[in-house]
């Protein structure tokens, strides 16, 4: 674990940018936790400050009606993430077993789920959450969101596990496994979970971009619990008080830019792993500096 | 074997599966769409008929017209196996019912309005996308070591992962606020007509939610096309054009490109989906006269008529685009056609 940790910050340097993002990101959700009061309440900036441009004692300016930009985003910053993550953790969890199933039970079952799978992939996304999110839109919390958003999204990783699973059948040590009599499950469990896991890791990691991309959009079409904080519903809100045109732009930037950050943030790391578990690119890896190649312009890049 | 035999072996090994294909799609999207409302908590007929009438007066009429189409398109009547044909029944009479907000304006009419807006938008700006993507990834994935090529690289990589929203808003914010180079908001001014002033007023009005959707098309193609042409420079071929000294242009345009065409067509069908909801989000954000603008609308109104609309024709619009695209790739590839 700790070696791949050093072989991804050495070789990769998106996975290095990407895991400083996140670094700041990890930190600014855990700054929310010391706001002075509770940022999504109003009137808690003394009234000769609200609606101030960043200063030094409020970093990121306030609104207009006495809220704390800066506590605002770092609390929507952590929300957003909290929705996203319950989005992944269900999507990748019906993936992996889905993904499994079909690739372990192979045949007719397979190729059912597979049809399903495959059309599941065409059908777009957005438009059902909307109906979803619509229907819903008195009950909405963030874990209905990000169950919702979850529910929706796990065809592509399916896809992926079934091709992992399907070239792990086929490996000379399953083989010899099954031979010497060992249970399917501890198969399944100690011998191609192993394998399973990095694949899984990358795929969490840009499922974060996905869901994030679509909290941000549902919340700016007020799909979205609007009374909490989160990147999208402070867009929203940026825009329905049009703080633009009140010349209060910080209202507006401060949680675009970090929905851009969090996302590229994300991004970078999966980059940086799946470039990892690329074959190719680990052979490249395995030898010494050669003077072209992949490997050699990062090690360059490094010193 | 002779040309008919092999029209029908294509149309049996390729086309009749990919047809049924796009039925299943439509079949499971038209159910997910029936279920949704019927598994809700809440139920959806009352709850929108209180919100409607919370806010405004409404004709009586058009209170008890809403609750009969409603009840058919999400109505908790009969048993579920009814409902299900009713619903169907309905679709392929293409009667979606009367918009709420506009009542009695058929859906049908108000989606029939946007709907060239949003298939003009979208077919400009996907194949824009696409071509400038593959493009520009392949000649990043050849020149890898040029400054340039990293620049741009970089650039993609932040533009990548950024949601349609986003680069909607940041374009709409510098180029229709601070700068206003373009309008902020609609579709075209002046009448309908063939006119220069009219047409180019479309361009004008349709450049900043183009442009919002090809960056984000060409983002995505561009990563892909990328990563195709640097594992194609690897082969044999490539080394032996350069030591052979042919044009660096050539390599790139005739045979890189070439050569990584196909997974780009086949991907081109998938990635329809995402564009539209793209389409969608920036047309909302641009007050666009497309479907976006409608549903954004409709959202806020809770005109579920339209919403409903929108969401069926959508995954049948889409799975039919994407059928189109999947049935033209035999012209592209032989291995297809001549099997």
């Amino acid at each position: 674990m700790l070696t791949t940790l050093r072989d991804l910050l050495r070789f990769s340097l998106s996975f290095r940018f990407g895991l400083l993002i996140l670094l700041l990101v990890a930190a600014a959700v855990l700054t929310s936790f010391f706001a002075p009061f509770p940022p999504e309440r109003r009137r808690e900036v003394p009234r000769k400050f609200r609606g101030d441009p960043p200063s030094a004692q409020y970093v990121l300016g306030t609104t207009a009606l006495g809220q704390d930009v800066f506590w605002m985003t770092v609390t929507g910053i952590r929300n957003t993430l909290v929705i996203a993550g319950i989005a992944v953790l269900v999507g990748r969890g019906i993936g992996v077993m889905l993904g499994m199933i079909s690739g372990y039970l192979g045949g007719t079952a397979d190729r059912i789920i597979q049809s399903v799978v495959e059309s599941v992939i065409v059908i777009p996304r957005l438009p059902l959450l909307i109906l979803i999110a619509v229907i819903l839109a008195g009950e909405l919390t963030f874990v209905t969101l990000g169950l919702l958003i979850g529910l929706l999204d796990w065809a592509y990783p399916s896809k992926r596990y079934r091709a992992q699973v399907l070239s792990l059948r086929e490996r000379e040590f399953t083989h010899t496994a099954i031979f010497s009599g060992m249970s399917t499950v501890k198969i399944v469990l100690q011998e191609h979970l192993p394998f399973i896991t990095p694949f899984l890791l990358a795929d969490v990691v840009s499922g974060f971009v996905f869901s994030i991309g679509i909290e941000v959009t549902l919340s700016y079409l007020g799909l979205n619990d609007l009374n909490e904080l989160s990147l999208g519903t402070q867009i929203y809100w940026a825009n329905e008080w049009s703080s633009l045109f009140a010349g209060k732009p910080w209202v507006m930037i401060a949680p675009v830019v970090s929905s851009i950050v969090v996302a590229v943030g994300f991004y970078l790391v999966s980059i940086g792993i799946s470039e990892y578990l690329d074959p190719r690119k680990r052979l490249l890896r395995l030898q010494t500096p050669v003077e072209d190649g992949d490997a050699a312009a990062t090690t360059k890049k490094a010193t | 074997m002779g040309a008919k035999g092999s029209t029908m072996q294509l149309l049996k090994s390729y086309i009749l599966p990919r047809v049924a294909q796009w039925a299943v799609v439509i079949f499971i999207g038209v159910t997910l769409t029936f279920l949704i409302p019927r598994f809700s908590p809440v139920n959806p007929v009352d709850d929108m008929i209180g919100r409607m009438t919370a806010f405004q007066t409404i004709d009586p009429q058009a209170v008890v017209a809403m609750r009969a189409t409603m009840e058919d398109l999400y109505g908790l009547d009969g048993s579920l196996l009814e409902q299900y044909s009713n619903f169907w029944g309905r679709l392929l009479q293409g009667d979606l019912g009367p918009s709420f907000q506009n009542f009695p304006t058929p859906v049908n009419e108000i989606i029939a309005a946007g709907l060239p807006w949003t298939v003009g938008l979208l077919t400009t700006t996907i194949i824009l996308g696409w071509l400038l993507g593959i493009f520009a990834g392949s000649l990043v994935g050849y020149n890898q070591h040029r400054r340039w090529a990293q620049t741009l690289e970089r650039i993609v990589i932040v533009v990548y992962p950024t949601p349609y929203l986003i680069i909607a808003l940041v374009l709409l914010v510098i180029f229709a606020f601070y700068w206003p180079v373009f309008p902020m908001t609609g579709g075209a001014q002046g009448t309908p007509a063939l006119t220069w002033a009219y047409i180019s007023s479309i361009l004008r009005f349709g450049f900043l939610p183009g442009i919002s959707l090809v960056i984000g098309g060409f983002a995505f193609r561009f990563i892909i096309a990328k990563a195709l042409s640097t594992t194609e420079i690897a082969s044999d071929y490539v080394q032996y054009a350069e030591l052979a000294a042919v044009p660096k242009r050539r390599i790139v345009m005739s045979y890189v490109i070439r050569n990584t065409m196909l997974p780009h067509v086949n991907d081109l069908a998938l990635s329809l989906g995402s564009m539209f909801e793209g389409a969608l989000i920036v047309e909302a954000m641009f007050g666009y006269p497309g479907l976006g603008s409608k549903l954004f609308t409709a959202i806020s109104n809770a005109d579920y008529n339209i919403i409903m609309g929108i969401v069926l024709l959508s995954i049948v619009g889409i799975a039919t685009g994407s059928l189109i695209v999947d049935l033209l790739y035999p012209v592209f590839d032989p291995r297809v056609r001549l099997r």
